[in-house]
């Protein structure tokens, strides 16, 4: 089969490949339904614990490093997305397209160091 | 005890082993064979499909839904076997040969095993995780092209659309460990994704350098761009160390020891997937394998060449280099103990991230000059 072109190009396989991922999921879990067995009481519906008693729920306040390195992972990401068009295109360009992105490189190594320097990468 | 004890040498295991390089050696025939079937015969369907590209997509993803039914069942039971192995015990024995159809048995028992919500739980939310980490895991195989025929989406950005759909799947999983309303649950949700946001910078950097090298976005163009040399022996200076940095955060990528900080059984429980069971833990297991997998081809792609190489068919080569991989990791998980957190964190963020950015900036500058 030829490949997709990028003139003929569609994004229908990522609908049908969602739609049937979907369904085969839902398929097993009505199979498991029909053929597994419910007795449900309300011991088994407890939050497991290892077997001691749940004190509160688990909605609560977590640990705000995760959200530093939230941050941080965009700031990165959003980068990736800057320089993967990039790597295709800069051949056109040359040595200029390099150099500007060195900089922008060093912009974010700067960053990295910043943060490092102000310990958002320190995890107690 | 002495090692002999350990690992008895006897002419029963010599004997296992002789019959395992010869079910090896047929299989790797049979799929040398491949080529010479009346293949033209299949051409007007294959006409057929063409015309219809709502059918061949269909077609396709049915296709691709069942390998990850099936290849999730025997690397569960390879795993296992490898894992027996290595602690000197026999892994799974009794059903089939070698225990080969246990991991059969242990789908139909899950498949008939309850299927338990926690009353406190946050039902829709719990309900949709499997959803959530399945469909993603799907769509990354979607584009890996095992041989030049044989790919879901031959889609001209692939590298671009793989790294950015397995970052969702942190959203299903961060989804499972909250809507448990299980503190274990939680705490694994937070960690995988904090984990999977951390190790996916270093990937994508060397994922840019090789797509810096080869001037192209599509997997299937990265490996054609690789015939006769592949990216590993071509770049070696820059490929050896991009290669094991992409090993390391595909370990932590699939959270396998020594990154499961996730799922650590001897802190969480079982991590973000405490409270599933039944079929629902088996789609979470479905998926855990077929990132598996994507994460080695993904490997064997970039740095290895993909389906090239001598004498036997692309597909053969691909699925070899693919399952040496997996091989690897299952080593290295079996072998090294679990990172703490803070270390886990401060290797990325201080180790791979800088080394990741001069490798690509190395790499920018090597095609320049």
């Amino acid at each position: 089969m030829p490949a997709d072109q990028s003139s003929d190009f569609s994004y229908l396989a990522v609908v049908v490949f969602t739609f049937v991922g979907i369904a085969f999921i839902a398929f097993n879990l009505l199979l498991a339904r029909l053929l597994s067995p419910s007795a449900p009481t309300p011991e088994k519906l407890t939050t497991y614990e290892c077997g001691v008693q749940p004190i509160g729920d688990a909605w609560r306040q977590f640990n705000p490093r995760y959200y530093l390195f939230a941050l941080l992972f965009v700031v990165f990401d959003v980068e990736a997305v800057f320089l993967y068009p990039w790597a295709v295109a800069f051949r056109q360009v040359g040595a200029f397209a390099v150099a500007e992105m060195l900089i922008f490189v060093g912009l974010l190594i700067a960053g990295l160091i910043f943060a490092w320097r102000r310990e958002a990468l320190q995890w107690e | 005890m002495s090692m002999q004890r350990l690992h008895p040498r006897s002419a029963s295991q010599a004997r296992e082993i002789l019959i395992g390089v010869v079910i090896a050696a047929l299989i790797l025939a049979a799929l040398s064979a491949t080529p010479l079937l009346p293949w033209h015969l299949l051409d007007p369907i294959r006409a057929y499909f063409y015309e219809r590209p709502l059918l061949n997509n269909l077609a396709k993803a049915v296709l691709l839904v069942s390998f990850m039914a099936v290849q999730c069942l025997f690397l569960i039971w390879m795993e296992r076997k490898f894992a027996g192995w290595l602690q000197a015990r026999l892994g799974p024995m009794h059903v089939g040969w070698k225990g080969v159809l246990q991991t059969f048995a242990d789908a139909i028992k899950l498949l008939l095993k309850e299927d338990i919500i926690p009353a406190l739980a946050d039902k829709p939310m719990f309900r949709l995780a499997p959803y959530l980490v399945f469909v993603p895991a799907m769509l990354t195989l979607m584009v890996l092209p095992f041989s030049p025929n044989l790919v879901g989406f031959d889609y001209h950005l692939g590298a671009l659309f793989a790294l950015s759909i397995s970052t969702t799947g942190a959203l299903g999983i961060l989804a499972a460990g909250w809507g448990a309303n299980n503190k274990y649950s939680v705490l694994g949700g937070m960690r995988a994704v904090a984990q999977l946001l951390s190790y996916e910078i270093p990937m994508i950097l060397i994922v840019l350098c090789v797509v810096t090298l080869k001037n192209t976005m599509s997997l299937t163009q990265i490996v054609e761009r690789q015939a006769g040399l592949w990216n590993i022996v071509a770049h070696p200076l820059l490929m050896i160390p991009g290669a094991l940095i992409f090993f390391s955060c595909a370990l932590a990528e699939v959270y396998r020891a020594p990154f499961d900080l996730p799922e650590a059984e001897s802190e969480l429980v079982s991590g973000f997937h405490t409270e599933y069971s039944g079929m629902r833990f088996a789609i979470f297991y479905i998926a855990e394998f077929a990132n598996n997998v994507f994460t080695a081809g993904f490997a064997a792609i970039l740095f290895f060449g993909g389906w090239h190489g001598p004498v036997l068919p692309p597909i053969a080569w691909f699925t070899l280099k693919t399952l040496l991989l997996i091989f690897l990791m299952m080593w290295v998980r079996w072998t090294l103990p679990r990172l703490r957190i803070d270390q886990m964190m401060s290797f990325c963020w201080k180790l791979l991230v800088p080394a990741s950015l001069i490798l690509f900036c190395l790499t920018a500058l090597s095609v320049v000059w």
